[in-house]
């Protein structure tokens, strides 16, 4: 099911020099702004909670996500590389599914641990804040991942969509409607940070039997019919 | 034995078709897909390769579909027409992930390397390279598992002579190896020079196939038209005209020249200039106003 050669060239793909500065630019962003923050208003929890969900949660892993996911494939796709891949005897499920560990790994790295960073700078992981944020982000990066992969196999456009998904669905939308908020991959990780901090500073709007059921068959549904399309990926001649 | 069936393929995107119910067979040894720019022959090699699926017909390897038949591939080698490759990779670490896709190591890689000159820039990024060196560390990826087809897409493209020769003898090689070799071009010179037979496509057409022989008797015997000026456009036309080898002549008042139609090209092309000479007339210009490839092409498909 995982293919060493697809996973080494996606991870050299991802975290070539552009892409990992843009990678790396957002984790430093937050890191800084919770020392600042901490240097200005101390350690305070519902500060750290605020921060940790609006910023790191909401905001930053989305984007990384959607930097990882739809970069593992999305290019190659679109240069038309991909024939390299494609026009070998490897299953094409192998093929993105090994490209989705790849995704979820760097969104993980990106991601989670710069939230954990950034919660023990913030109020040193008191009443499990940076804990608890940290575990919803390692949740989000999963199904996160798997979207934007999907979406990267599937559209030229995969970035615009993703941004769109992240930015205007989950945090514009998800604050107005509250149906949106149920079919929102941040609140089914919010759901799980909140088993974990118990108390009432991390929330959501969905329980964890509902988050983890739609976690789970997202992640798995988007994962399967990225394998199907690119089976069946037409690479359009230069006529 | 590696044969590559097509029988009775289409392929339209929207309402334009790109192929139209082509049908072709192709054995070992050195084959040429020749056509105009646009004619479907990426098209074709894209379905050829199992990148496209027909959107009628069937393409087969030895019996096998090729479309969603990822197995294939252990016996198909394909050298896309397409510059993009993995630059940041080196022409070693591309051949050596090539060859472990294919369950192979190192030791292939690098033998394909040496078959096509390329370890002395192996280590090289490939985004420090030629064209032609691209299209050697492409030729490498392909040939890593030694497969008994190989699919080319317009290899010789932005390609130097020198280049152009070394590749054109290494097709040759596997030909005479006994592989199925198929490549595309547009250049007839190109094709003639390496294949002994020949499909042309003109407009998603099969407009032609067999001995490049043949086909070039076809394309030289052609009607061919001439834009001609001289110092007595109708003492030349009236002189001309005598003769069987042309068939037409029109005086084109506006251009001030004389439009021609010869049906035989070899005994026209030995008659002007000794008509001129004994009638004591001055060629000013002799141009041949069809000579596009398309025209040469579209004659092929009217024959």
């Amino acid at each position: 099911m995982y293919d060493p050669t697809v996973a080494r060239l996606t991870y050299r793909a991802l975290l070539g020099r552009r892409r990992a500065l843009i990678l790396g630019a957002l984790p430093l962003l937050l890191i800084a702004i919770s020392v600042v923050v901490r240097g200005l208003a101390g350690a305070d929890d519902q500060t750290a909670s605020d921060l940790l969900g609006g910023l790191a949660l909401a905001t930053m892993v989305p984007i990384i996500g959607v930097i990882a996911g739809t970069g593992a494939i999305g290019p190659e796709i679109d240069d038309g590389s991909v024939v390299y891949l494609l026009a070998k005897p490897v299953k094409r499920p192998t093929i993105i599914f090994t490209k989705l560990i790849v995704a979820i790994a760097v969104t993980m790295v990106f991601s989670a641990l710069p939230t954990l960073i950034a919660g023990f700078i913030l109020n040193g992981n008191g009443q499990q804040i940076a804990v608890a944020y940290t575990v919803a982000a390692l949740v989000a990066s999963i199904a996160y991942a798997a979207m934007f992969l999907l979406l990267g196999t599937v559209s030229r456009h995969a970035v615009v969509f993703g941004l769109v998904y992240a930015l205007v669905w989950e945090a514009l939308f998800g604050s107005l409607v509250s149906g949106a908020r149920t079919l929102s991959v941040q609140q089914w990780s919010l759901a799980v940070a909140h088993k974990v901090a118990g108390g009432d500073l991390v929330t959501s709007d969905v329980g964890l039997p509902t988050a983890t059921v739609l976690l789970v068959v997202v992640t798995v549904l988007a994962t399967w019919y990225a394998g199907q399309k690119l089976r069946t990926l037409t690479l359009a001649g230069e006529e | 034995m590696t044969t590559l069936s097509i029988d009775h393929v289409s392929r339209w995107f929207g309402n334009v078709v790109a192929v139209n119910d082509i049908t072709m067979t192709i054995g070992p040894g050195v084959t040429g897909l020749l056509g105009p720019n646009g004619a479907g022959k990426s098209t074709l090699i894209n379905m050829m390769g199992g990148f496209l699926a027909p959107s009628t017909g069937t393409v087969t390897l030895d019996g096998q579909p090729v479309w969603r038949n990822e197995a294939i591939y252990k016996h198909i080698g394909i050298v896309p027409e397409r510059e993009a490759m993995y630059d940041f990779l080196t022409g070693r670490e591309f051949v050596v992930a090539n060859a472990e896709l294919h369950g192979l190591g190192a030791k292939a890689a690098q033998r394909a390397l040496a078959t096509v000159e390329m370890e002395y820039a192996q280590d090289r990024k490939i985004s420090t390279y030629s064209k032609g060196m691209r299209q050697r560390v492409k030729m490498a990826s392909a040939l890593v598992h030694d497969p008994s087809l190989l699919l080319l897409d317009e290899p010789f493209n932005g390609m130097d002579p020198r280049q152009r020769m070394q590749l054109m003898e290494l097709l040759r090689r596997m030909g005479d190896e006994g592989r199925t070799v198929l490549f595309s071009s547009h250049i007839l010179e190109e094709v003639e020079q390496l294949a002994r037979h020949i499909e042309v496509v003109v407009a998603g057409r099969h407009a032609a196939s067999g001995d490049f022989r043949k086909i070039r008797r076809l394309m030289t015997d052609r009607p061919h038209r001439y834009l001609v000026r001289s110092s007595d456009d109708r003492a030349l036309a009236a002189a001309l005209i005598a003769d069987p080898s042309t068939s037409g002549i029109e005086v084109d008042h506006t251009e001030g020249a004389l439009r021609i139609q010869a049906v035989d090209f070899g005994r026209f092309t030995a008659l002007l200039p000794k008509v001129a000479r004994d009638h004591g007339i001055r060629l000013l210009t002799v141009s041949p106003s069809d000579e596009s490839l398309e025209s040469v092409f579209s004659y092929l498909v009217a024959a």
